[in-house]
């Protein structure tokens, strides 16, 4: 039947297989977005750009100071979500009286400068960042090589998701953090500092990106321009899983990246916008999202 | 409020002047219009207005024909809309006499049309396809340094003798992409071997794992990459992944730039051989015009496309002051007359449909022990002359050839 398609069964594998591998790398970003939507009520267009920093703090750690791959997994995030906690103090608390658009156009306004400035420095090549010696290499599993490395990313990947949703859906901490999005006002009345509670919010969801970014460097280049191309497809993914819904983040980043692997089989040509077509079609019929609800 | 105003009005004035402001048509003005913040940005963007400026320099005047040289520049991003917008309001309210680069082919073929239409003069150098000298030429525009054809017959012919006869292309998905993929293929058949498929991908793609694979399912000898810049850096570095080279298959890029081989590393990059009119640590005077662009450029070697823009622009105002007249016609008669002269070039002549004949060599990107100071990448294997390298004119789509 797979035949049918003109496309032999092992190169479909191939393709699914890579799918799972970008999809785990959509769903670990757009948790971040989710997150930060679904607790701040912002949409963090600096989320890319964040993410680019992320990356370019794992290239400076090993080109600077000689700490490698581990070191960055641990540190980056740390950097990335430090930088959070500033843009939300400094300057993101001010917006939360006002409408959503106010901080959609502080945080796009941010990503510009942010990566504005890193282009003014490191120009748009990029910066090659290695493989770990560790996950270099790949097991040949007869329809295609899997890179040892892509394998982590997978396995990583899927991990922090999983944390991250339990710690929000099945925790305390988790539970006083969706009821301060319900009512902030009640919740600070039972003595909950809600205001360090969200900043921390966006600091932890900022440091997912950051996160992304040290997974990414050693198989894409390290370039100021990594967090536009990817950035866009992301926000496709929040807003078909239903925007806030950090399963719906989850699981539609898997789904989409294996259909866009599909894509990549049967109409190359359209791989780049075969999110926006689902994008479309589910805003018409379900325009909360896969796992939104109506607000 | 004040402040936010003040603001506010800062950016929209800076928005406003980033076009030169317009004035009467009493100066020479040199427009570079290429990718100043895109994929192209590092082997064009600035760095071809710095080559600009030292054609200028280089001329060794600073007015021509009693008027002030200016160069003034503009990113198009590589978007055809925003490319023929602007060559449009130069020419038409900003007395722009020669617009220069042009970056990616599809921008620059919006820009040509253009310059056709309103008589002016192009100095083509980033864009790659060779339908600027065929099928669209225009009669005042010059295609310096490379095309698709010259790329596709040096590394095309080059890499089937050596390395086997069966390709697969994994090309980009615009002009540029299909031309080098399809000029390509000619050469491939005509020494013997065979294209077995090919797929295209976007301009500016994250991820080639799935084109990689088609390409390794495919079992040909040699997977040839018609992309460039970051696409063509993000396809070598996976292609290491998935042992692409390990498997027997040999990687052939048909377009790398310097700026390419230095964000790749050496580590990822040796072997490659890459086509180039250009190399800075080519000859003595190669290395003295890179020191004085790199004392500029903040260290950064200048690319071919930058040699070119300088090529140009010196062909172009030693041209203008041997005509006389600033009359676009006139100019590009001289331009297509006088041979070129500079310091990569030696007694270059230019076809009749704008293709300046520059030399062609063939490098071999160095490996990580043979370099022996910053930017020593490259090898010369071949150089092939322009008259061999290009397209013959028995073979031109371009109507302004008269065919013997």
């Amino acid at each position: 039947m797979l035949d049918l398609l003109g496309v032999p069964p092992q190169a479909l594998f191939g393709q699914l297989l890579l799918g799972l591998i970008n999809g785990s790398f959509y769903a670990l970003l757009s948790l971040g977005l989710a997150v930060i939507f679904g607790m701040l009520n912002v949409i963090n267009m600096a989320h890319g750009a964040l993410y680019m920093v992320g990356a370019f703090v794992a290239w400076l750690l090993l080109t600077k100071f000689g700490l490698g791959y581990w070191w960055a997994l641990g540190l980056a995030p740390l950097a990335v979500g430090a930088l959070g906690l500033v843009l939300e103090r400094g300057l993101l608390r001010h917006l939360y009286s006002v409408d959503h658009l106010y901080g959609l156009l502080l945080t796009f306004g941010l990503a510009l400068m942010i990566e504005g400035g890193f282009r003014h420095v490191y120009g748009v090549s990029g910066q090659a960042y290695p493989i770990p010696d560790l996950l270099r290499g790949g097991t040949n599993l007869g329809f295609m090589v899997l890179p040892s490395y892509r394998g982590w990313v997978v396995v990583f990947a899927l991990a922090v998701c999983f944390g991250t949703w339990f710690a929000i859906e099945r925790t305390r901490l988790g539970s006083r953090l969706r009821a301060a999005t319900e009512n902030p006002a009640l919740v600070q009345a039972f003595g909950i500092d809600v205001p360090r509670m969200v900043s921390l919010t966006y600091g932890f969801g900022v440091a997912l990106a950051g996160l992304a970014g040290v997974l990414a460097a050693p198989i894409y280049q390290v370039s100021p321009m990594m967090g536009t191309n990817l950035i866009i497809v992301v926000f496709a993914v929040v807003v078909i899983g239903g925007m806030g819904s950090i399963l719906g983040a989850i699981l539609t980043g898997i789904g989409l990246g294996l259909l866009e692997g599909l894509t990549k089989v049967f109409y190359p040509e359209a791989s780049n916008i075969v999110v926006f077509v689902i994008m479309a079609v589910v805003l018409l019929l379900k325009p909360a999202g896969l796992f939104g609800r109506e607000r | 409020m004040k402040s936010k105003t003040l603001v506010c009005s800062a950016v929209l004035s800076a928005a406003l002047a980033h076009g030169a402001p317009a004035q009467a048509a009493d100066a020479i003005r040199i427009g570079v219009l290429n990718d100043q913040s895109g994929v192209f940005a590092d082997n064009g963007g600035m760095g071809s207005v710095i080559a600009a400026r030292l054609a200028v320099e280089d001329f060794g005047k600073t007015t021509v024909l009693g008027q002030p040289i200016e160069v003034i520049s503009a990113d198009h991003q590589n978007k055809a809309d925003i490319a023929s917008a602007t060559a449009r309001r130069w020419i038409d309210t900003e007395g722009v006499d020669l617009i220069a680069d042009g970056a990616a082919s599809s921008a620059g073929l919006a820009i040509q049309e253009v310059v056709r239409d309103r008589g002016q003069i192009f100095v083509v150098s980033g864009p790659a396809s060779s339908d600027f000298t065929g099928k669209f030429c225009a009669p005042n525009s010059f295609h310096f340094n490379y095309d698709t054809y010259a790329l596709a017959k040096i590394t095309g012919k080059a890499v089937t003798e050596a390395s086997g006869k069966d390709w697969y292309f994994i090309g980009a998905d615009y002009a540029f992409g299909h031309a080098l993929a399809r000029d390509t293929t000619a050469f491939i058949e005509e020494a013997g071997g065979r294209v077995v498929g090919s797929v295209f991908h976007p301009l500016g793609t994250n991820d080639f794992s799935s084109y990689l694979l088609q390409a390794q399912a495919s079992g040909a000898k040699i997977v040839g990459l018609a992309t460039s810049g970051a696409d063509a850096q993000t396809a070598i570095k996976q292609s290491a992944e998935f042992g692409i080279v390990e498997s027997g298959q040999t990687l052939a890029g048909l377009l790398i730039f310097i700026t390419d081989v230095h964000a790749l590393g050496l580590d990822a990059a040796q072997g490659l051989q890459i086509a180039s009119s250009f190399y800075w640590d080519h000859s003595d005077t190669t290395r003295a015009w890179a020191k004085r662009f790199m004392a500029a450029s903040g260290g950064k070697p200048p690319s071919m496309v930058q040699a070119g823009v300088y090529s140009g622009v010196l062909h172009y105002l030693r041209a203008l002051e041997a005509a006389g007249t600033d009359n676009p016609k006139a100019v590009a008669a001289k331009m297509h007359e006088m041979p070129v002269n500079d310091m990569y070039n030696k007694d270059i002549p230019i076809r009749a449909d704008g293709r300046v004949l520059n030399d062609m060599h063939l490098y071999q990107v160095k490996a990580p022990a043979q370099s022996r100071y910053p930017f020593d990448y490259y090898t010369l294997i071949s150089t092939t002359p322009g008259e061999q390298a290009f397209r013959p004119l028995a073979q031109s789509a371009c109507p302004l050839v008269t065919k013997p």
